[in-house]
């Protein structure tokens, strides 16, 4: 995965609550292999709903970050939405909460999710909107955000998803590691609670 | 590890705990692992790494996503779509995992089957990648759904590293009217927390009006538990639950279900266990509802009109409304139950159980649709059921169509789609824009009020319409 230290870019603001994830990424797209790309598909529908879609605003060309609103990345567990931001040039995205599983899915792919109080995304979407193609400064080992003023904006994050971030580590390996101990817990559990496992399958007649 | 009294959810977390790390992160041991097609990103993983699925026993394949659902047996016009469904036989079959496909007699929506199966059970985790895995919470387990890369790390290790969610309690006392459902609740519940009102939270229900819902009420209702932002919804197991669990397939038997049982009498919340938050909601004052914007979160009584942005104070909120009500096309203060709909679907893994089916049939009964509609059982087992029953020829007698188990109109990818600016009445969980379609719009609502729109061809007081 790609790893996240500090990024410069343009930030888009996107104003709407609720932003599922199939509106992140249509349904019908999530059968392509990952090879294949999302960004094409990245707010496929709200694109062509939307002649003003921020990200489509010649302002907003090159946009790396996304300052959202309450709720962001709601809904299906979808990984294909995180894939869409990334291949969509999405490297961080700003809002007042998240879903929980898009939250997840982000920091195992290295999309940086920051959640700041409604009221401070809410003043970061306005400066954006007055000053289109303004650019953010986000430093994960510092945890703060720069805005177009110079303002800076303290964050805060799990220290073992910036950890992932950072270092881009693959935590199969790190649990693989406690395989011993994984095995001598079911091995205990069998035992104890053996209706944990499921019974065999009925034989057909 | 909590000393002292604990929550169900306390329970069942604190016995999964394999080790937990400096920072205080957990690694759960996973009891069940179930899979669809979308977890082809996650067997490519896993391949790319060269490992394998380590616990091929406690892994469950289904085919629901991508199969047809209107003839099963016909050839799947688009080959990206009967790609996806072989290639989870494909996978299933490589790495030694049980698959639930196209032609099995179990087949259908995998959180329709996993419990008919007799594979959910109380006090177990249960993972799937697939945001409704909370539906197994109706058994007292934690399921919550997890995105691919999760899915890939449970099948290399069957364990996930977790945080401990924060806990919420939902309580519903007072005994629920005529005509209102289990749907009607969890809507009422959304409604009243939010779409993201229970972020970084497991939640529990209880109360009178929870304790007296059938495992199928009680499953709408778990299901649902990720529209409110929830990590997972859980009830307590009770006679309900073991009567329900008893004789099926994959259930512990004889001694093993005594013994089973024994323990799970000890699974439901202390006398005095805290919870991070509480709410509070009557049962008597839950109505047929029905949602008229995007979000789950805007479910109303089917009494109320469509309301006005101009009296919502803030602008951000005010212009969020407007935005809404733009894509479902309704104007402020128009009456719900004066929208026209073009169709129905009852189905999905929220509505789509025998007794879904039963209660848009005792509406049906008799009566003709004035518009298309969809009737998709949750799987094999309830549509069989349904048929000996004789609801297929009701749903048939109606006008509808009845067709084979699996996702279908609740997000589309099979085919099965509602037409761009159509208006559907949905027993799904997801009013999303383009959730059902390119510009579908979707008015989420209980299979009795769906069947009493297809009567009225009007968004309907099921109430008023009566049984016939």
């Amino acid at each position: 995965m790609q790893t996240f230290t500090t990024l410069r870019a343009v930030a888009a603001p996107l104003d709407r609550a609720n932003v599922d994830t199939d509106q992140i990424l249509p349904a019908r797209f999530l059968k392509k292999p990952r090879s294949a790309g999302y960004g094409g598909f990245l707010f496929h529908d709200e694109r062509l709903r939307r002649a003003d879609f921020p990200l489509d605003q010649p302002a907003f060309r090159g946009a790396a970050i996304l300052v959202a609103d309450r709720n962001f990345g709601c809904g299906s567990s979808r990984e294909g939405a995180v894939y869409g931001l990334l291949d969509g040039g999405i490297r961080c995205v700003i809002a007042a909460s998240f879903g929980d599983i898009f939250a997840t899915n982000a920091a195992k792919n290295g999309l940086l999710t920051i959640t700041l109080p409604e009221a401070e995304v809410g003043r970061l979407r306005d400066r954006l909107r007055a000053a289109p193609g303004a650019m953010l400064i986000v430093d994960l080992p510092a945890q703060t955000i720069t805005d177009p003023d110079g303002r800076i904006i303290r964050f805060e994050i799990d220290a073992f998803r910036k950890r992932c971030l950072i270092e881009g580590l693959d935590d199969i390996d790190l649990t693989l590691e406690c395989i011993d101990a994984m095995a001598a817990f079911e091995e205990r559990a069998a035992r104890e609670q053996p209706w944990r496992l499921p019974a065999p399958e009925p034989r057909e007649d | 590890m909590s000393r002292g009294p604990r929550t169900l959810f306390d329970k069942v977390w604190d016995t999964h705990i394999v080790t937990t790390r400096q920072d205080g992160q957990a690694l759960l041991a996973i009891d069940r692992h179930l899979l669809h097609e979308g977890s082809f990103h996650a067997f490519a993983m896993l391949d790319q790494a060269g490992r394998r699925v380590r616990r091929p026993d406690l892994t469950f394949a289904v085919a629901d996503h991508y199969v047809p659902t209107r003839a099963q047996s016909a050839a799947v016009p688009d080959p990206e779509i009967a790609g996806m469904v072989s290639l989870l036989a494909d996978n299933a079959a490589r790495h030694g995992v049980r698959h639930f496909g196209l032609g099995d007699a179990a087949q259908g929506i995998v959180h329709v089957i996993a419990p008919e199966q007799g594979l959910t059970l109380p006090g177990l985790t249960v993972v799937c990648g697939d945001s409704h895995t909370s539906t197994h919470g109706a058994f007292g387990a934690l399921g919550f759904g997890i995105g691919a890369t999760e899915v890939a790390h449970v099948l290399a290790t069957q364990a996930l590293w977790q945080r401990r969610p924060r806990s919420m309690l939902v309580h519903i006392g007072g005994t629920l009217g005529p005509y209102v459902s289990a749907k009607d609740v969890i809507l009422a519940i959304i409604a009243r927390i939010g779409a993201g009102g229970a972020i970084g939270h497991v939640l529990e229900y209880s109360g009178s009006a929870i304790r007296s819902l059938s495992m199928e009420g009680r499953m709408t209702i778990c299901n649902m538990s990720i529209e409110a932002g929830a990590r997972a919804g859980m009830i307590m197991p009770d006679e309900t639950t073991f009567a329900w669990i008893e004789g099926r397939p994959r259930a512990p038997k004889g001694e093993r279900l005594a013994r089973a049982i024994a323990a799970w009498r000890a699974l439901p919340t202390d006398a005095g266990a805290r919870f991070d938050r509480e709410v509070e909601l009557d049962a008597v004052a839950i109505a047929p509802s029905v949602t008229w914007g995007t979000s789950p979160e805007t479910a109303v009584p089917v009494t109320a009109s469509v309301p006005d942005p101009a009296n919502e104070a803030d602008p951000q909120r005010a212009t969020q409304m407007r935005a809404m009500l733009d894509y479902m096309g309704l104007v402020p203060g128009t009456p719900l139950e004066a929208i026209g709909i073009d169709r129905v679907f009852i189905g999905s893994c929220t509505n789509s159980r025998i007794e879904d089916l039963r209660s848009a049939a005792a509406v049906l009964r008799g009566r003709r649709a004035v518009v298309a509609g969809l009737v998709i059982p949750g799987s094999t087992p309830v549509r069989r059921q349904a048929e000996r029953e004789g609801l297929d020829q009701i749903f048939r007698a109606a006008g509808l169509e009845f067709g084979e188990a699996g996702c279908s109109m609740c997000v589309g990818i099979n085919g099965d789609l509602v037409s761009p600016g159509e208006r559907c009445a949905s027993t799904t969980n997801r009013n999303f824009r383009g959730r059902q379609g390119p510009n579908a719009r979707t008015h989420l609502m209980s299979p009795a009020m769906a069947a009493a729109a297809a009567v009225t061809g009007r968004l309907t007081d099921v109430r008023r319409l009566g049984k016939g």
